[in-house]
């Protein structure tokens, strides 16, 4: 039983390993090493990167970036909320912000157009959670993330958060539209 | 000190020594454990009823409170608690030494007590429902806080008791050359466990201080980064604890040799040298965060540390392989693990744990530490998929296992309801491996973590799951219930043992300890094509392939979403 006493040869460390562990080493060391190796890979040649691209905010200036665009772009406004639904130009800069318990406002893109979408928080920690697709990442306070999206794929998405943020976390949805160009 | 003749008791069964104090020490922290598993146990009905779609069960914001509470009770409590008492089996009994200061002991026993009992009031009262991870600048009561640190200091000065017995031993000369390998782990479990409560100190003292209006301001990024420093360096003392039992019970129940001392040494000491840094991967989706930082900490730390647990899911059934081999279980790649004792609740318990964690834990764990692939896992349900296969099936599953050992060897008492005994590792370890791999399905589609209500009543705007996704989340459901059947199986048979067992006669007393023996020469000469364990290899070749095969799809999955930049 000398797992649970001590090594019966006092210089254990000169026992030779047997070539089952020796090749399973060597197996697993390679192994890791992909793994390793497939983060830079997809960096260079993977479309699905979170760019290192993040700001120091405040909820104010962040707040007042999103209203300027609502106030420029919205096209309509959805439920007895009245939230905006804001159409920007193809490609422009866009905010949605994160709040007790909404994501807002809502966006209407155009599909195969790059956007660059800026988040934040105005209170506490949220999660940006897209779904059907599943895009998950995290929305802090005084944080403002700039993640470039091209979607490609048209539709209705659905923000849900998803890092808990109290008892109406599972009402904190938001939308956004994908559409295909008219003309 | 004033010795009296009964200090030292040998155990007739198993010939191991165990000092009285130590012995009562062990005692008490397994009871406290056992008492928190209970509480964390119901808990884990309500909130897998809860999740449960077509039961729903409890309000929203009972529903937090039982998660922040099912959390902290077995991820902290239950298990902390258990893991000191093996730290104290490790040193004392397989060193056979004296226990170093015992009275210091209890003051870290009675400092966790309090500890625990004073977080699980804060979220009771109400107002700390902020989750095991208490993310700021969500508040919870000061107490919360306070009792959590008050918990780690208890902790602490007992892994310094450890510490110390390993040096009263060598001093006192209880044993000849190093220490045993089992002792060598829970020593690993004790170094991590020193770094994260330290970890724990920076982060959980100026939250303490900000809840209670000292401080004005903490940075929430700051604190996810320190307080996953504590929180997952604190998983890691798991593995290298429910490691270390995975060798002990090998050793018990097969007397199984380790192949070699110094591959599974290094393994643990690769624990040592690269767990910590792993945390960064709870953190991949953060802003403000640099790619480079992230894969280089995810990399070298990270696979590093999973390279160390390969070569314990080797290791440890290759050892077990080499003794039934030994014993003539010889024929064929296989006959050494059917001729196994798949009826004793310490086997069985500790390899489904072992097979669990490795299978479900391990290749889960990695694929959503990988940097992009987190972005279609992160914060979903596949997290606690991911975290019930290491721990519950991983950690809890060898305690139970070792439990059903330590009951007639530590307590002196018969194992009441053997029939269910045989039966208690299965249900819960298969019960529970169901459970984590329909959460892992269900957060593959999107299904949200920690979230009350997957259909969003009362959101304004809505959204509908696949079908598929309810129902995964039911069989979820079905399968958490039979895995807190298992549970409570496991509760009532060692409760009721301790209590109600027949006692067992014919313990020695000694006023002295007696020297530890040698172990014999390890063991040469069986196996196939110059393998001592073929039939390990051949399992963990399977393992491998499942792994690359996993992984890879996962890469597919994660091309189909939307370019991201
Ligand atoms: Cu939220």
């Amino acid at each position: 039983m000398s797992a649970i006493l001590p090594p019966s040869q006092r210089l254990w460390w000169k026992q030779p390993l047997d070539k089952v562990e020796g090749t399973w080493i060597a197996l697993a060391l390679l192994w890791c090493l992909i793994l390793f190796f497939m983060m830079p890979f997809w960096h260079v040649y993977g479309k699905q990167n979170l760019s290192n691209e993040a700001y120091r905010t405040s909820p104010e200036a962040f707040q007042k970036k999103a209203q300027e665009l609502v106030d420029q772009y919205t096209v309509r406004t959805e439920t007895d909320a009245n939230i905006p639904v804001v159409r920007p130009p193809a490609g422009s800069d866009i905010y949605i912000l994160g709040r007790l318990w909404q994501w807002w406002p809502i966006y209407e893109l155009e599909k195969g157009q790059t956007y660059r979408v800026h988040t934040s928080s105005l209170d506490w920690q949220h999660g940006f959670s897209l779904q059907p697709l599943n895009i998950n990442f995290q929305v802090l306070p005084g944080y403002e993330m700039v993640v470039t999206m091209t979607p490609d794929t048209s539709g209705t998405f659905t923000i849900v958060c998803n890092e808990y943020c109290g008892v109406g976390h599972h009402t904190m949805v938001g939308r956004i539209y994908v559409v295909d160009k008219k003309e | 000190m004033a010795t009296t003749t009964t200090d030292y008791r040998i155990c007739p069964d198993t010939g191991l020594q165990f000092h009285r104090s130590a012995e009562n020490l062990m005692k008490a922290n397994a009871v406290a454990g056992v008492v928190f598993l209970l509480i964390g146990g119901i808990l884990a009905l309500l909130v897998t009823l809860t999740r449960w779609p077509a039961v729903h069960l409890l309000p929203a914001d009972t529903f937090y409170q039982a998660l922040t509470a099912h959390g902290l009770d077995m991820l902290v409590f239950w298990i902390i608690f258990f893991e000191i008492a093996v730290l104290y089996f490790a040193s004392s009994t397989l060193l056979r030494s004296r226990l170093a200061t015992p009275k210091i002991a209890w003051l870290g026993f009675a400092l966790m007590i309090i500890g625990a009992v004073t977080t699980n009031i804060a979220i009771w009262r109400g107002r700390s429902s902020v989750m095991m991870t208490s993310y700021v600048p969500m508040p919870a009561e000061p107490t919360l806080y306070l009792g959590l640190i008050l918990f780690a200091v208890g902790a602490l000065i007992g892994c310094f008791v450890f510490l110390g017995t390993l040096v009263v031993a060598r001093a006192e000369r209880t044993y000849q050359g190093s220490i045993p390998l089992v002792t060598f782990g829970a020593l690993t479990a004790c170094i991590i466990a020193i770094f994260t409560i330290a970890s724990g100190a920076i982060i959980l003292i100026p939250t303490f201080l900000w809840s209670a209006g000292y401080i004005s301001h903490i940075d929430p990024l700051m604190y996810r980064v320190i307080w996953w420093g504590f929180g997952h360096s604190s998983q890691q003392i798991n593995v290298a604890a429910h490691v270390s039992v995975w060798y002990l019970v090998a050793a018990l129940v097969f007397g199984a040799k380790p192949m070699s001392e110094k591959v599974s040494r290094g393994a643990f000491l690769l624990y040592i040298l690269f767990l910590q840094l792993a945390s960064a991967h709870h953190i991949l989706v953060d802003p403000g965060v640099s790619s480079e930082w992230k894969i280089f900490n995810t990399s070298y730390a990270m696979y590093l540390a999973v390279l160390a647990s390969m070569v314990h899911g080797l290791t440890v059934p290759g050892a077990i392989e080499v003794a039934q081999r030994e014993k003539g279980f010889n024929k064929g790649l296989f006959e050494w693990i059917r001729k196994a004792p798949w009826g004793n609740p310490v086997f069985s318990g500790m390899f489904i744990s072992l097979i669990g964690f490795g299978f479900l834990g391990g290749i889960s764990g990695v694929v959503m530490g990988t940097e992009q692939i987190n972005i279609i896992i992160h914060n979903t349900i596949y997290v606690p998929g991911h975290f019930h296969a290491t721990v519950v099936i991983g950690t809890t599953l060898a305690f139970m296992a070792v439990t059903y050992f330590l009951i007639p060897a530590l307590f002196r008492r018969e194992l009441i309801w053997k029939g269910l005994a045989k039966w208690q590792p299965y249900l819960f370890g298969l019960g529970m491996s169901a459970f984590a791999l329909f959460m892992m399905g269900a957060g593959t589609l999107g299904v949200q973590r920690r979230h009350w209500d997957m259909g969003f009543t009362g959101a304004m705007l809505g959204y509908e799951y696949p079908g598929s996704a309810y129902l995964m989340m039911g069989i979820m459901g079905i399968a958490g219930v039979a895995a807190v059947i298992g549970g409570g199986l496991y509760i009532l048979i060692t409760v009721g043992s301790i209590l109600f067992g027949k006692k067992l006669p014919g313990a020695q007393f000694h006023d002295l300890p007696t020297p530890v023996p040698q172990a014999a020469a390890a063991l040469q000469g069986h196996g196939h094509a110059g393998f001592a364990a073929p039939g390990t290899f051949a399992l963990a070749l399977v393992f491998l392939v499942s792994f690359v095969v996993y992984y890879f799809i996962n890469w597919k999955y994660l091309a189909s979403v939307w370019p991201l930049g």
